[in-house]
């Protein structure tokens, strides 16, 4: 691979940033409801580009963050594949379909030239995963980049590249609507609590992604180079009873705690 | 013959219960009642009836805090003694239920003793609850445990305030003790929380078993964490909150907040300090469940409380 040549990719000239897509993950919800309080629109400084970027700032899901839950009737970041969205809508039909739809005709339609260029769509975990951007593609260049820009300026932030591996055809969250897309996600954090050094994490993850873009869209090159990727490969359940469902079994103190080590970097 | 002067009597605690899931997302004591409703030899001992109980089924299976109403603020005098019916909140209807089997409360016939488990989002470690300054048989229990698990601590606090107090479903017993072991989010089940949520009843329950053989437990004197007041988040005209806790007061439970020391910080990260006249100590700091009662956490001030000597009427 030649990594000194350079490849042009289109301008992004409008990006998502979404919170509240769960409406218990309250340093999205804080965030966004914050940046809505700001101009979103992007200023330029560069007198050679013709219109600034415009920043969409959406809360996702409002009724579930009204009631501080996941979700109201059914996981919303699960409403995105081909399928749900393609559907004729019905009132009577679960609150997140009805709201899919009508985050793909503001951001989408997904897989069309209208979508928007990017989605940065803003999660919390109670797991201990410091900073994760999640993908489905491990050769989106747009969102490697990106990622490799967060490390740089967040070197003190354990942070990890996630590649779902989904086919697009198969992709099913918000993050799936727009050109180039990704999932940020910060833990710990327990859900409907905000944590003051994850919410700045996230401030200042979302603000460099900005302005990454900005760079990129005035012709800034960035060097190209590697990066460790973690690629899903299976998902593991608890042990549960046969007849009831029930887990019987709790995470081992051990791999509790392993990743718990990360805390030590994680105190912003 | 007793060796000591005044030393209180108290009947023998003889029906003890263990509450798991007042709040169905708190997986600890959810997890532990289950198991030991199905096998309960862990919590038996002698000349003590142990009765684990969950005891609210509708939340624990939806895992959310409540349906209705939070049951643990449900036990009101009002409520308990309100007509019967199913136009009744789901936690009321719950909360009278509960008084007939474990109560009526303040009667003669209500359990000895009733642990009511909880887990909080805030790092309290292990914390034991009493309601009454005055009951020394919950004293000498809470200074049991403590040396028990020493040098591992479990800390006490007290809510005795007359207007930050509440209606707990443990309310109903003689002696109810509640236990917050955090921090644990709601919805999950962290081992560790688990195990120690559990050792603690263990110890609790062998307090209870010795007191009940006759043991007399001398004059003791238990340090606990008093209740004074409540403190919300900073909010704007409309209510929404406007800054979170401090980065410096985070995970910071029990450790003492001077004035001028930082507390909350705007979300555009300006620092809020802390006003009050002297040292104080929080708790419950960024307990989740507490954001729409108002509360980012609870102002405590450190008292020594002596507990009399007690043995078995």
């Amino acid at each position: 691979m030649e990594v000194d040549k350079v490849v042009h990719l289109p301008r992004l000239s409008r990006v998502a940033v979404c919170g509240g897509t769960h409406g218990n993950e309250l340093s999205g919800v804080y965030l966004v409801k914050e940046l809505l309080k700001a101009k979103n629109v992007m200023k330029e400084d560069n007198d050679d580009e013709e219109r600034p970027a415009s920043v969409l700032m959406v809360l996702s899901n409002p009724w579930a963050m009204q009631q501080c839950r996941r979700y109201v009737n059914t996981d919303l970041n699960r409403c995105f594949t081909h399928a749900a969205l393609s559907g004729p809508v019905s009132k009577k039909d679960p609150y997140e379909m009805i709201r899919s739809k009508e985050l793909n005709a503001l951001l989408g339609p997904k897989g069309s030239p209208e979508a928007v260029d990017l989605v940065c769509d803003l999660h919390n975990t109670t797991s201990n995963m410091g900073l994760c951007l999640i993908a489905y593609s491990d050769c989106d260049w747009i969102c490697l980049h990106i990622f490799r820009y967060l490390q740089r300026q967040m070197p003190d932030i354990p942070m990890r590249y996630i590649h779902l591996d989904v086919s697009s055809k198969e992709s099913y969250s918000l993050d799936s609507v727009g050109k180039h897309g990704f999932a940020m996600e910060i833990g710990p954090q327990p859900h409907g609590v905000v944590r003051s050094n994850i919410y700045t994490t996230m401030k200042h993850g979302v603000q460099h992604v900005l302005d990454w873009v900005r760079f990129y869209n005035s012709g800034t090159v960035f060097e190209g180079g590697f990066v460790d990727v973690y690629t899903t490969v299976k998902n593991m359940d608890y042990p549960r009873d046969s007849e009831t469902g029930n887990i019987t079994a709790a995470i081992h103190p051990q791999l509790q705690v392993q990743s718990e080590m990360y805390l030590h970097f994680f105190i912003y | 013959m007793s060796s000591y002067n005044n030393s209180a009597r108290f009947n023998e605690a003889r029906r003890v219960a263990i509450f798991g899931g007042t709040h169905g997302n708190e997986m600890s004591g959810v997890t532990l009642v289950n198991l030991w409703v199905k096998n309960s030899a862990e919590i038996q001992r002698k000349r003590v009836e142990t009765k684990p109980f969950i005891t609210n089924p509708k939340a624990v299976e939806k895992c959310t805090r409540y349906v209705d109403t939070d049951l643990n603020r449900a036990f009101s005098p009002e409520n308990l003694s309100a007509p019967e019916g199913d136009d009744l909140p789901y936690e009321v209807q719950r909360a009278q239920e509960i008084n007939r089997i474990f109560g009526p409360k303040g009667s003669p016939e209500a359990y000895d003793v009733i642990f009511d488990l909880h887990n909080t989002t805030s790092n309290m470690g292990c914390t034991l609850i009493l309601e009454s300054s005055k009951d020394h048989f919950n004293l000498q229990m809470m200074n049991y445990i403590k040396k028990a698990i020493a040098p591992a601590s479990c800390l006490v606090l007290l809510n005795e305030h007359p207007l930050l107090k509440y209606s707990t479903s443990r309310s109903i017993a003689k002696h109810p003790v509640g236990l917050e072991v955090g921090p644990q989010p709601q919805g999950v089940l962290r081992s560790n929380i688990f195990e120690a949520m559990r050792v603690i009843l263990k110890h609790a329950l062998d307090f209870i078993e010795l007191f009940n053989e006759g043991m007399e437990f001398p004059p003791c004197t238990v340090e606990v964490f008093w209740v004074s007041e409540r403190i919300d988040y900073p909010r704007d005209a409309n209510g929404n909150i406007i800054a979170m806790v401090h980065p410096n007061l985070q995970d910071c439970d029990w450790e003492p907040l001077n004035p001028g020391d930082p507390m909350f910080q705007t979300f555009d990260g300006k620092t809020i300090h802390y006003q009050g006249p002297g040292t104080v100590y929080p708790t419950f700091i960024n307990e989740a469940a507490y954001y729409e009662k108002q509360q980012a956490f609870v102002i405590t001030r450190r008292e020594t409380l002596v507990a009399s000597a007690i043995r078995k009427a």
